[in-house]
């Protein structure tokens, strides 16, 4: 592990004054697995916005394979290999399970070639693999508008994994499903390391001991320490952040 | 079944082409020309609000832009109206010796032909992808296509000498091949012509939307930032569709003009521009045969209550765009396919109530 493959120097985010990302530093390295928890309003989902070019930091570099990602623009980073599933599964309601996914995960993202050639057959296979496995086939021709809110959640992961990025970045997986679903995630998610890096971002403490990821904690936009679940845990500092100050 | 299916766009132009022409007068027959050429527009606004969410009030621009372009070879090619200078006898009016320079290639019909959709598509083309790489979205999208109408509108009319102005290009006096352009057996033409194009141009917007790029277009309508982060810039999506939403708006004016005998800027006013989207409305909106069907009743019922009450037509018009919004917000056609009677019942609070729970697997649509 020389270069890593995604790195974030001193990169601040100020929102009107409010800093929402204050001088962060985090290196990600290629086949790394992460769990990223933190306390509401730490600075979680604006970490991915500045990844995928959603919000520009006011300060700080964001360098991907050594390339800088600033200024550059979103489905351009998508397209470079950073994919993201949003906080609230964010999937496109008037289309089908099916449709959804074969446009992620369509390798021409421009339009002449959309309106010519048809998707490649192995394209199709993997789309039907992976509806398969997170059991969205039976759905395949339903609109996604009308699946429930775990069926969501699950076809926009496979809709990002349909995507095949290198970096996948998930923002609440499995916020809202039931155990038995969240166990079923945890799997798909562990399935993908090896050839993916992944950084999940969970409040669910018992699905991020499954995954058993390193857990890097952010506070009021830092990096307030990392390190094996066990360890973060005990940390007095965590747990201050969690509960409040030891009673005097 | 499937058969029936299959052959009843067939059966629908075979009406349109021999029964409607024998059944119906010649001013009645012109009129259906004009509701089937409007349909061309409603069309082309389905294409770019009903799949792709961009709601242009601005399509007069492009309708009024290939009138002009059908009605300035007209006049140009007619002897009978021109004045001493061989050049259309308006001009001298306002002391215009010399033709303007941007009316010389509407001498050739061929170039005429090609310009009545080629420019009204470069200019949507110019300014929908200007607007579209300045990500303005919605309302913001909305409003710049209006005021992109009124400046059209403003430049038009205002410009006697070199449109005469507020007057617009008569066609009906004009000839063409050897006939007057208002004449009955020309209009009969006309209505053939307008019969075959309308078919075309629903192919074209299928062609568009069927199929992946149309996926994409509903992505868009959906979440267009979503699709960002899937790898897709929506900018050359919506600049295409907007750009050939332009070019049928053009082929659609200009024969709305050889068929109502003129082309004024009222065709740039804001009142039809809104009007063309009451149409889709109305109709049924992401679907194809909704806009056709809006257009047609529309325009079909007010020339209809025009005649009985001149006076009342507009408030029809409000009444039933209400109407439509509050209790068939998928217009005339989505009513017809989505089981539209118990949306409506349940409007009243009166729809029989499902027994069970919808279930997704059989795909129920759920009353809201």
């Amino acid at each position: 592990m020389t270069e890593p493959l995604l790195e974030l120097n001193d990169v601040s985010v100020s929102f009107d004054g409010f800093y929402a990302l204050t001088d962060l530093n985090l290196k990600l390295y290629k086949g790394e697995l992460k769990s990223i928890i933190g306390p509401n309003g730490a600075g979680k989902t604006t970490f991915l916005d500045v990844i995928t070019g959603k919000v520009r930091p006011s300060k700080g570099t964001v360098t991907f394979k050594g390339k800088s990602l600033l200024g550059v623009s979103e489905q351009q980073i998508s397209r470079s290999g950073i994919g993201r599933k949003f906080q609230t599964p964010r999937v496109f309601e008037n289309l089908s399970v099916l449709r959804n996914l074969e446009l992620s995960a369509s390798p021409d993202k421009n339009a002449f070639s959309l309106l010519g050639s048809k998707l490649p057959q192995s394209s199709k296979d993997e789309v039907h693999r992976i509806m398969n496995y997170v059991g969205l086939t039976p759905f395949a021709n339903v609109k996604a508008g009308s699946l429930s809110h775990g069926q969501k959640q699950w076809l926009a992961i496979a809709s990002l994994v349909a995507q095949s990025p290198e970096v996948l970045l998930l923002d609440e997986p499995v916020a809202g499903l039931t155990d038995e679903e969240t166990l079923r995630t945890s799997e798909l998610i562990k399935s993908l390391a090896g050839d993916h890096t992944v950084v999940v971002i969970e409040h669910d403490m018992e699905f991020i001991r499954d995954l058993g990821f390193d857990v890097t904690v952010l506070h009021q936009g830092q990096v307030l320490t990392e390190g094996p679940l066990e360890k973060v845990k005990s940390d007095p500092r965590v747990i201050e952040v969690y509960l409040g100050p030891p009673e005097q | 079944m499937k058969l029936f299916q299959r052959l009843v766009p067939w059966i629908l132009l075979a009406i349109a082409l021999f029964i409607l022409p024998a059944a119906l007068d010649d001013f009645r027959l012109n009129l259906f020309g004009r509701y089937f050429a409007l349909s061309i527009t409603a069309l082309a606004i389905d294409l770019i609000w009903g799949y792709t969410g961009l709601l242009s009030l601005g399509q007069g621009i492009f309708f009024a832009l290939g009138g002009y372009a059908v009605a300035m070879n007209l006049m140009l090619n007619t002897k009978s109206l021109a004045g001493g200078n061989g050049i259309p006898k308006f001009f001298e009016n306002y002391g215009v010796a010399q033709l303007p320079f941007f009316w010389q290639p509407f001498w050739s019909p061929v170039f005429s032909l090609i310009a009545l959709w080629v420019i009204p598509a470069a200019v949507a083309g110019v300014v929908g992808w200007l607007i579209f790489r300045n990500r303005i979205k919605g309302v913001y999208f909305s409003i710049i296509t209006q005021a992109a109408l009124m400046v059209f509108f403003h430049f038009f009319n205002g410009q006697q000498k070199l449109f005469d102005g507020t007057n617009g290009l008569k066609t009906s006096t004009t000839e063409l091949f050897g006939q007057l352009v208002g004449s009955p057996e020309m209009q009969v033409w006309f209505y053939r012509l307008t019969v075959v194009l309308l078919p075309l141009a629903f192919l074209v917007c299928r062609y568009f939307t069927s199929g992946r790029f149309g996926d994409a277009l509903i992505a868009i309508r959906d979440d267009e930032s979503r699709l960002r982060f899937a790898g897709f810039n929506p900018v050359p999506f919506k600049t295409m569709v907007f750009l050939v939403a332009g070019a049928l708006c053009g082929i659609s004016g200009a024969l709305y003009t050889v068929q109502s005998g003129i082309v004024s800027p009222q065709y740039m006013s804001i009142s039809f521009s809104i009007e063309m989207v009451i149409w889709v409305a109305v109709g049924g909106r992401g679907s194809l045969v909704g806009p056709i069907i809006g257009a047609v009743v529309v325009n079909y019922l007010r020339s209809l209550v025009s005649e009985a009450l001149p006076e009342a037509w507009l408030f029809v018009q409000g009444a039933l765009f209400i109407f439509v919004v509050v209790l068939m917000p998928d217009g005339i056609y989505g009513w017809i396919t989505k089981g539209g009677l118990t949306t409506f019942l349940a409007a009243f609070g009166i729809a029989k109530k499902s027994k069970t729970y919808p279930q997704l697997d059989k795909e129920v649509i759920p009353v809201d």
